[in-house]
């Protein structure tokens, strides 16, 4: 781990009008690491997502890819660094189909001049290879319309678009909160596999257990503010349950159950 | 891209697709949006031929029908491709009566060459098209609003125009043979309009681009998630303008076939278009929310609704029937769509299992209905 990290975040700041939503934040992001930003509804998760996202500059504070210093002034310029974002439901296209869907804005094609065209049957192979490569083998079919697949089979789409198309970073923002269990253990194989390609994945989420499956190292914010930063094992899961819903919050809510339960 | 393409190809030793589960021909004919149209088009086609007899199926009740798709198909295609794109346009009504009055003003009152009559209409045309497309992408105003305001805007400035250059609102044209002949002749012993013509190039054109090219991959990602598209580096804002300036342009020749066909152009022209168009898509499969929808559905449902518009006058019954079967087949297609489109989305996955979680976003994916 002597390599300069893929993205370096130091002291991000992010404030809207007269409220800071991100305080001095600072993160290195890996390639080859899955990153759990780990916290509570509000702490800054998504702000910090749309900053690497480039939808949010941030008000202070400096980027670094690659060890060189950069910003993202659009989501378009975001993924020219090769960062794609995955959100929970978003990305994929329920009525069209998997071979269409996969290509959206870079569609394969043949012919030339007026009959250049929409190369479908390469689409629908190199869609099917490349989510089949991920471990998804219920997608068998190019002509499948995505509505019809499960939403762990989306989220492996989506994901596969990405990898496919040279994303070097991958932010999945809580791809498994609406997943079953069976489900969200896909989508989990298919960030390790993404990972052991080289990839680095930054994983939102508000599932411990999940984090702790996929984790290479964790981040936890509370109130816009890192609180911990540690690598896998450094932890246990009560400590970072804790740590999630911000320690204190935690410990004023027992108490005040244990009131209602001894006033019963 | 191609690079990327070409090198991203495994082996084929590395695939492990098992045998593919295809099943083209069957799922073509039951999977399809224009399937629904496909049944309705039938169902009345078979109403009509029984309850209208000879009459309805001789050349010249063929041809009735046949004439009020064509018009309406060459712009109910247009208004059906940005429907796919998650828009309407309600302003086909005024952009038909402005650009037949422009055309009939400049080439027959002004007595201007006939080519500049129809260049300056079909420039009312890409210009309200253009302006439909610039207000609906700029301000996020719905467009239903957007384009119901330059539906009635037009409509005034047309009237008021017409009045201030002419002090009329019926101006009367001489085509000369060879404007006639291209777009306002009755072929086969004065039975079929050309419009047929126009509307089969069109529908052919729309058609290619929508299926074959990637601008029609564009337009069904734009209706079916306009912020994924836009994430995925899709201009949506200067699709959507290209797509309200062919919709324009669409009206604008229906405006000129008009005007050449009935040697002159009235401010009143037009205005059953705007809905009419709108039931010939939906009833064609067009989901009205946008992604999903084929130029043959929109002919299907465009050739459905003439049958119905047309077909009542070879029956025994008052034309004023005609709306409330319109209204029923409206609402009997929509539903019938929904059903088919249910069974799309199923289809190809009925061997995978499903956990209550995937459930939840299924329905999520089809709980998009018009």
């Amino acid at each position: 781990m002597k390599t300069a990290p893929l993205l370096r975040l130091t002291n991000i700041s992010k404030s809207f009008g007269g409220w800071s939503a991100l305080e001095g934040v600072s993160l290195d992001v890996r390639a080859g690491e899955i990153l759990c930003l780990l916290g509570d509804n509000g702490a800054g998760k998504s702000t910090l997502i749309k900053i690497l996202a480039g939808v949010h500059r941030p008000t202070s504070g400096t980027l670094e890819m690659n060890g060189k210093p950069t910003s993202f002034s659009s989501p378009k310029d975001a993924s020219t660094f090769g960062i794609a974002t995955v959100h929970q439901f978003g990305g994929s296209f329920p009525l069209m189909t998997v071979a269409r869907s996969f290509f959206v804005g870079m569609e394969p094609t043949i012919g030339w001049g007026p009959l250049r065209r929409f190369d479908k049957r390469t689409a629908a192979e190199i869609a099917i290879e490349a989510v089949q490569g991920l471990g998804i083998t219920n997608i068998t079919s190019g002509e499948q319309y995505v509505g019809s697949l499960s939403g762990g089979e989306r989220q492996a789409l989506v994901i596969a678009r990405a990898v496919h198309f040279g994303a070097k970073l991958l932010v999945l923002d809580e791809p498994t909160a609406a997943l079953g269990v069976k489900e969200a253990t896909h989508v989990l194989r298919i960030m390790m596999q993404a990972r052991s390609r080289g990839v680095a994945v930054v994983f939102v989420t508000h599932s411990v257990v999940h984090a702790m499956t996929v984790g290479d190292r964790f981040a936890v914010l509370i109130h816009g503010e890192k609180v911990a930063d540690f690598r896998k094992g450094e932890r246990d899961r009560a400590e970072i349950t804790d740590l999630m819903a911000g320690g204190e919050a935690i410990a004023e809510l027992e108490l005040e159950l244990e009131q209602y339960r001894s006033n019963v | 891209m191609a690079t990327e393409v070409s090198q991203a190809k495994p082996k084929p030793s590395e695939l492990r697709s098992p045998p593919r589960s295809q099943k083209p021909t069957r799922r073509r004919l039951t999977h399809r949006s224009e399937m629904g149209a496909l049944v309705g088009m039938v169902a009345v086609l078979a109403f009509f031929s029984i309850s209208g007899g000879a009459k309805f199926l001789s050349v010249g009740g063929v041809a009735s029908w046949v004439n009020v798709a064509a018009e309406l198909g060459i712009i109910a295609v247009p208004v059906g491709l940005l429907m796919i794109a998650g828009e309407l346009d309600l302003s086909v009504g005024s952009v038909l009566a402005a650009s037949s009055m422009t055309l009939a003003i400049a080439s027959g009152y002004y007595h201007a060459p006939m080519i500049i009559g129809i260049l300056l209409a079909l420039l009312v045309g890409a210009l309200t098209g253009f302006l439909n497309g610039y207000i609906t992408t700029r301000t996020n105003v719905s467009s239903f609003v957007v384009t119901l305001g330059t539906n009635f805007g037009l409509a005034g400035l047309t009237l008021g125009m017409s009045r201030a250059l002419t002090g009329t609102t019926s101006v009367s044209l001489t085509p000369g043979h060879f404007f006639k002949s291209v777009f306002g002749t009755l072929l086969y012993n004065g039975q079929f309009e050309v419009s047929v013509f126009w509307c089969a190039g069109v529908a052919i054109a729309v058609s290619w681009m929508l299926q074959m090219t990637p601008w029609g991959n564009w337009i069904f990602a734009i209706g079916g998630d306009k912020e994924s598209a836009r994430a995925a580096g899709i201009p949506v804002a200067a699709t959507k303008i290209w797509l309200y300036v062919l919709s324009g342009l669409g009206a604008a020749l229906v405006g000129i076939i008009q005007t050449c066909l009935y040697n002159g152009g009235q401010t009143a022209n037009g205005q059953s278009f705007v809905f009419d168009s709108i039931i010939a898509v939906v009833i064609g499969g067009v989901l009205l929310t946008g992604g999903y929808g084929s130029v043959v559905g929109m002919i299907l449902g465009t050739l459905t609704f003439a049958i119905v518009n047309e077909g009542i006058y070879y029956t025994s019954w008052n034309s004023d029937w005609a709306s409330l079967i319109l209204g029923v087949l409206l609402l009997a297609a929509v539903i019938l769509n929904n059903t088919f489109r249910q069974l799309a989305l199923h289809a190809g996955n009925r061997g995978a299992s499903r956990t209550g979680a995937t459930k939840h976003l299924e329905n999520r994916a089809s709980t998009q209905t018009n």
